[in-house]
């Protein structure tokens, strides 16, 4: 498993490097730079920006330059939080991110995975459809609605929780956001976990357990949900890279200080080395996390192999 | 001595810190959006000198009524010709570490400014500072220009020509002082909060990108016994929708910007909570002089006469915009009332009709329509304020298409010679003077003339306004030269802004003014 675990982390190098170039290259082409102000700046002052951030040097010269920093794990400086380096930046914000995501993912797969046991085993009955009914609305109503709904009836109506801000990271300020990440992944989840657990429910194995008389508890819980889970396990792969690196729209809406905001502002700001390092961080987060779904699915089903 | 003195600041710093802890009042205060730095010599924008304003105190600074005031400098003299300010210091104005502030302070922050490498976006301003341009540029040792200690407590500043708006100049962030031992010790690293030393009424305590800046009360500023509030929170809040919520929550005790789509809910949630009021800034729309179809003024006149303002100010904007006839907003200083374009007072109807008259007589028929691409960044008024032009425009005859770009796209098509026919833009002035407006339509600006406006006359109305010291002739220049400007439609003025607050009724000492300023020292909260 170890020499497995190191194959894949040994071949997400070249993937990794293609993402950078083509990336770095790929957000020069928009017009403007991170000094473009409404109010232009002198020639001199330009030039000297620019030597500052060794914008003066030709392309493929940056290019080297940023990929050797890379390489020592410095991002570089931010272009636009002048105060800051990137590592700065994130040092402070990716923590945040992923506590938040952490914390709504769980709650999703709780949740989510009760809901979905409980429609399966009701399958076609008024616990099922509205179960389905509700993740239905959770899948479809966008989380740039859900959030101002919660603010102003939990914030701002009732007065129990902040409607935004961080201060630090006080349980309150995280109530809010984390049900706003967690809704729709608690919808997918219920949905993927009903379909793959009726399923299961009706396959051989199971209906062999039954025969064999075993409880109804061993056979949801050992037989039936071990197979039934495997979907939900490949779609919280790609789901929790991207819940783990922010959410740029709640971010803004609550007022935390995650990395996703980090992904809009670098791209308005012409804010190259954010752009970038951003790019790096989620990629990274998709190429382990693949190799984590990869080796639960080991786990949980027998027929999967690492040879 | 030295660290006897740092464990007595410490001390008293503590003793602040406790003290304020019994009943600390706490201004959260919303501001549209996070600095890039807090270095005042590299800022730019209006969002950055509102935390800069509290942190740092300048030569001068504002009342709470936006009116100038003295600041480090209790007063100061002007030579007869007008060229030689001397600066006389209060002798109570110290740093957040308990050290004066000197003459050399201001010499040395004023030299880094002007220093090329330091990179200072907004140098420019300080240009009628004798030999400053040619520092800035690099042509001239920065030693040379025109700010002299004469000793601690007198600073002399020598301009290049009379500049009546000088001292509103020194009011802008980036004519604030920097520490020079810190900034000689730390570099760019100086405004971090273990690092900086400020001299305004607050210092700075944390900067958290995203979340808050958080800013104490500074105990050895000269007013600090009038100061009310013990830390000032500044939120960056981007979206202003959440913003008011967290207002009406009570979590934001001001915010300097609403969310205009939601103007109705507005008025009517907060009534006199939320502030509308003139501001100095003009929102126009830049035309291509350089296009062949556009280079005609008469032309261009007529495009600005069907514009409806009333509607754009009221219907689109929603009553936060003032119709504008004119280049120069209301209320400036150093200016009798603006000039106006010759038909404001004529019906829209008329105008129409007139316009329509003016776009025959060029040869333009429903066969033949004049087709115009208006430009605007990314914004939901700025889009439906196209919108509305372009249906106007369709009334004349003249067909109209939209194009949207963000705004760093937009502003670099603006200025690198961008092949566009009507662009968006907007002015906020610096300082209260018409020079501070009508210098974007001079020939050789060429980073904000965008529509690349050549007259001769108009120049020459300039050149020689800026050499007249007597205030009321050469407000009487400045507004032919408006005339002038206005007469030959170079950009179709459209609205005047107004600042837009929240300001909660638990809120005392906030006055709405022209510069829409309001330094956090003024500001009392019932908690």
């Amino acid at each position: 498993m170890l020499r497995y675990v190191t194959g894949r982390l040994l071949s997400a190098i070249p993937t990794l490097f293609l993402i950078i170039t083509i990336s770095f290259f790929l957000i020069r082409v928009a017009p403007g730079g991170p000094f473009d102000l409404e109010r232009p700046l002198e020639a001199k002052v330009m030039e000297n920006l620019n030597k500052i951030y060794n914008l003066d040097k030709s392309l493929p010269e940056q290019y080297l330059l940023y990929l050797k920093s890379v390489l020592h794990g410095d991002f570089g400086p931010s272009f636009f939080f002048r105060d800051f380096s990137i590592n700065e930046l994130f040092a402070k914000s990716l923590p945040i991110s992923m506590q938040l995501g952490l914390t709504a993912l769980t709650l999703a797969l709780i949740v989510g995975g009760i809901l979905g046991i409980t429609a399966a085993l009701r399958q076609n009955h008024s616990v099922d459809y509205s179960v389905m009914a509700a993740a239905t609305l959770g899948v479809t109503i966008p989380n740039f609605v859900v959030a101002p709904c919660l603010t102003l009836v939990f914030g701002v109506w009732l007065g129990w929780l902040p409607v935004g801000g961080w201060e630090g990271g006080k349980f309150v300020n995280a109530v809010l956001p984390v049900i706003t990440l967690a809704l729709p992944q608690v919808a997918v989840v219920a949905r993927l976990t009903r379909g793959s657990m009726i399923e299961a429910l009706r396959s051989n194995h199971v209906r062999t357990a039954r025969a064999y008389g075993l409880s109804g508890y061993t056979i949801i819980v050992v037989h039936a949900l071990r197979g039934a889970i495997l979907p939900v396990v490949s779609y919280l792969g790609p789901a929790a890279a991207a819940l783990l690196t922010g959410s740029v729209v709640i971010e803004t809406i609550f007022g935390i200080p995650g990395i996703g905001r980090y992904f809009v502002q670098g791209a308005l700001n012409r804010d190259y080395t954010l752009v970038m390092g951003t790019v790096v961080v989620v990629a990274c987060f998709v190429i382990i996390f693949n190799i984590i779904v990869d080796l639960v699915y080991a786990l949980l089903d027998p027929r999967v192999r690492f040879d | 001595m030295n660290s006897l003195r740092t464990t007595a600041i410490a001390t008293l710093l503590l003793a602040a810190t406790s003290l304020g802890q019994a009943n600390a009042t706490t201004y959260n205060r919303g501001n549209s959006a996070d600095p890039e730095t807090l270095d005042q010599h590299k800022t730019s924008t209006t969002y950055e000198s509102v935390i800069l304003r509290d942190l740092y105190e300048g030569l001068v600074t504002y009342s709470a009524d936006g009116k100038l005031v003295p600041g480090v400098a209790k007063s100061y003299e002007l030579s007869k010709d007008g060229l030689v300010y001397t600066f006389h210091f209060r002798d109570d104005a110290k740093w957040s570490n308990g050290e004066p502030v000197v003459a050399g302070d201001f010499v040395f922050s004023f030299r880094r400014i002007l220093t090329p490498e330091t990179g200072a976006k907004y140098a420019t301003v300080l240009y009628p500072i004798k030999n400053a341009e040619a520092a800035a540029t690099g042509k001239m040792d920065v030693k040379e220009i025109g700010v002299k200690a004469i000793d601690d407590k007198t600073l002399q500043i020598t301009l290049n020509a009379p500049t009546p708006y000088f001292i509103g100049l020194l009011a802008h962030q980036s004519a604030l002082p920097v520490y020079p031992a810190t900034v000689k010790k730390y570099g760019s690293d100086f405004v971090r909060p273990e690092h900086i030393v400020t001299n305004g009424a607050f210092t700075l305590k944390s900067f958290v990108p995203n979340d808050a800046i958080t800013a104490v009360k500074n105990p050895y500023f000269h007013d600090a016994d009038t100061v009310r509030i013990d830390a000032v929170k500044y939120y960056p809040t981007e979206d202003r929708s959440a913003a008011m919520r967290r207002f009406e929550a009570g979590e934001l005790d001001t915010n300097n910007d609403v969310p205009l789509e939601q103007i109705d809910y507005l008025k009517e949630t907060f009534k006199d909570q939320f502030h509308v009021a003139p501001y100095l800034g003009t929102y126009y729309y830049a035309i291509n002089t350089q296009k062949e179809k556009l280079a005609d003024a008469d032309v261009r006149r007529a495009l600005s006469m069907a514009i409806d303002r009333d509607y754009l100010a009221e219907d689109i904007w929603g009553g936060t915009m003032v119709a504008a006839y004119s280049f120069v907003p209301p209320g400036i200083a150093n200016y009798d009332s603006p000039a106006r374009t010759s038909w404001a007072d004529m019906d829209i109807l008329d105008r129409e009709d007139k316009a329509r008259e003016i776009l025959e007589s060029k040869g333009y028929t429903p066969a033949h329509p004049l087709k115009i691409e208006i430009r605007y960044n990314t914004s939901e008024n700025h889009k439906n304020t196209a919108v509305a032009i372009a249906d106007m425009w369709k009334n004349i005859g003249v067909e109209a298409t939209l194009l949207n770009t963000d705004a760093k796209t937009h502003y670099a098509n603006l200025r690198d010679g961008g092949d566009f026919d009507v662009a968006r833009a907007g002015w906020i002035g610096d300082y209260s003077d018409p020079q501070n407006f009508l210098f974007l339509g001079l020939s050789d600006n060429k980073g904000l003339n965008y529509a690349k406006y050549n007259n001769p006359a108009f120049d020459a109305v300039m050149a020689k306004a800026a050499k007249t010291v007597d205030l009321k002739e050469r407000a009487k220049l400045l507004k032919q030269a408006e005339e002038m400007y206005l007469n030959d439609v170079p950009n179709i003025s459209l609205l005047y802004y107004s600042s837009k607050n929240l300001v909660s009724n638990k809120v005392h000492g906030f006055k709405d003014n022209l510069l829409d300023v309001h330094l956090s020292r003024y500001i009392s909260i019932d908690r």
